[in-house]
């Protein structure tokens, strides 16, 4: 008794990390599923077949690009507007900042489901056409908030005399800016460009409302969960996983490299 | 509500040409975005405002009627998915933290060399898209599988059923299989914040505090615990207000007895296209959460959340 009771913050956090980390391994077990009717959620027999040819179902593998089309061009802009946000705030005072900061708080104060509502409500009566500038649009508006928030993070914590210096030695706004501060600003922009990378990826919610007839990788996911779920989903969610996972190993593996070589001198 | 532009700059002594343009910097660098901001997030409001009060039909149209009947009555006849919405999500938050914070402190205080590993496996799972996952809840929780065996077995089923949190020896289409799809999907939310305000408390006041004789117990409701406190704010409004407008657990893993409001308003605007009549419904959920938290924060007393 007195073990559980020591050691009882690793069993509850072990317990809270199984539930965290089952749903993954249920996905990657049924990945190698060969299922007998339409829906993939029940065991029964070891099949490759879905691994051996994972865009094997009509329409996924193009809801999957398009996706990534629209998680792409929507970081970009999140990430460039978040930037210049983030900068404006946290290195000047001018007036209206409280409502501004307001105003980008106000989006993650929110339910999605309120914010997709409402812009379906604009581009109604807009008479805009549903489809991918839609999604873009929409997908842009809510990650631009997330940037903002990770980039100021690391703004504030950078020492603005380092600016200083570099304007002392006789660097220009513009090269002080692409040798300093961009290059201490970078891991904060980082995070926030993948943070809104991935937000825009798996959002469902939003592009439920915005996205018309058009198809993104989640669409595809919640139809195929009332017409029939194929093995090849698993197949993506695993692949997915495992190469988020060898991003973020790589990731720590370089960055301790780094302190290794860099410590020495 | 009126469409605002970036206000001019603030009048000052004008000595150079350059520090003038230099004034400006700050509204130029603030332009795009916050244009975007009031075009695809203020604006929206503005029309789903004036949609709710509308009166019409999809053939015939709708016009502003200042209709404010339409609210009346989606709340009386739509009060029940509310209370259910703020049930479901408060309980999720809930559950979110009793199992969030001892793996948060686990990877704050005790992981070491681990900690690292533990972070990335919290993190990991958001990879794989959230609806494949929640569908694997399908897979896990299906009737007579080996869980809902388990759980009979122990006579937890009979519990849950006799509290009315799931049906015979079913999981599946229950309250139980949507809160345990909510608790699942915005765990992370709540960890990395509590990991975030935990990892900051300095390990040698724990040491102060045994070294006067305060019993783990005591360190922790006295120290440990006030100290977290932004982390399990900002963690509980992040499981909260999400939670509260779901409806991806609600219709994948419940039943129509489980219905949130967002389901309502999903079907509402997708389906049965009323407009006004969801309009509203957002509208009031909007009120219901923003009055929600902002008693929250000024009773917790957390001002620098973000």
């Amino acid at each position: 008794m007195s073990w559980i009771r020591r050691n009882f913050v690793v069993i509850a956090g072990i317990i809270t990390l199984a539930y965290l980390i089952i749903p993954n391994i249920v996905v990657m077990v049924f990945s190698f599923n060969k299922p007998a009717g339409r829906f993939n959620y029940s065991w029964q027999e070891f099949s490759l077949d879905a691994w051996k040819d994972p865009c094997g179902v009509a329409d996924m593998c193009g809801s999957l690009t398009l996706s990534l089309q629209i998680a792409l061009w929507a970081t970009l802009g999140a990430t460039v507007l978040g930037t210049m946000i983030a900068f404006a705030l946290v290195r000047y005072r001018f007036r209206a900042r409280g409502t501004i900061n307001s105003l980008i708080f106000m989006p993650m104060a929110m339910p999605e489901v309120v914010m997709a509502a409402s812009l379906l409500t604009l581009f109604l009566n807009l008479g805009a056409e549903l489809g991918f500038w839609t999604i873009l649009i929409a997908h842009t508006m809510f990650c631009l908030s997330f940037v903002v928030v990770a980039v100021k993070a690391r703004v504030m914590s950078m020492d603005p005399r380092l600016e200083e210096a570099a304007r002392d030695l006789y660097a220009g706004p513009v090269q002080t800016f692409l040798r300093v501060t961009l290059p201490i600003a970078a891991p904060g922009i980082a995070a926030g460009a993948m943070l809104a990378f991935a937000l825009s990826f798996d959002d469902f919610i939003i592009t439920n409302f915005n996205s018309g007839s058009t198809v993104t990788f989640p669409m595809f996911v919640w139809g195929s969960a009332q017409r029939g779920t194929p093995v090849q989903i698993n197949v993506i969610g695993t692949a997915m996983f495992i190469i988020a996972v060898l991003i973020v190993v790589a990731g720590q593996v370089i960055s301790s490299r780094r302190k290794k070589t860099a410590l020495p001198k | 509500m009126t469409v605002t532009e970036a206000p001019p700059a603030p009048p000052g002594p004008v000595v150079h040409k350059t520090s003038v343009r230099r004034k400006l910097v700050p509204y130029w660098l603030l332009l795009p975005g916050i244009l975007w901001l009031l075009v695809f997030f203020a604006l929206p409001l503005v029309y789903q405002a004036s949609t709710s009060v509308q009166t019409g039909s999809l053939e015939q149209g709708f016009q502003v009627t200042w209709h404010f009947q339409t609210y009346w009555d989606a709340l009386t006849e739509y009060y029940p998915q509310f209370l259910r919405s703020l049930l479901y999500a408060g309980t999720a938050t809930v559950l979110c933290l009793l199992l969030g914070y001892p793996l948060a402190y686990l990877i704050a205080f005790r992981a070491g060399r681990w900690r690292n590993l533990l972070l990335v496996l919290v993190i990991a799972p958001f990879f794989t898209s959230f609806l494949i996952r929640t569908l694997a809840w399908k897979t896990i929780l299906a009737d007579g599988g080996p869980v809902v065996e388990f759980l009979n077995v122990i006579g937890f089923l009979d519990v849950t059923s006799w509290l009315g949190l799931t049906a015979g020896d079913r999981v599946l289409a229950t309250p139980l299989a949507v809160v345990t799809g909510l608790t699942y999907n915005f765990l992370p939310f709540m960890i990395l914040p509590l990991y975030t305000s935990l990892e900051r408390i300095d390990p040698r006041l724990h040491e102060a505090a045994g070294d006067l004789y305060a019993k783990p117990a005591t360190v922790f409701r006295k120290v440990t615990f006030p100290l977290s406190m932004p982390g399990v704010v900002s963690g509980t409004l992040l499981t909260f207000i999400p939670a509260s407008g779901d409806y991806v657990n609600a219709e994948l893993l419940g039943s129509t007895d489980t219905r949130m409001i967002g389901n309502v308003i999903q079907s509402q605007f997708l389906r049965v296209l009323d407009y006004p009549t969801a309009a509203a419904l957002s509208f009031i959920l909007m009120a219901i959460v923003l009055v929600m938290v902002t008693v929250y924060i000024r009773r917790a007393g957390t001002e620098d959340l973000v």
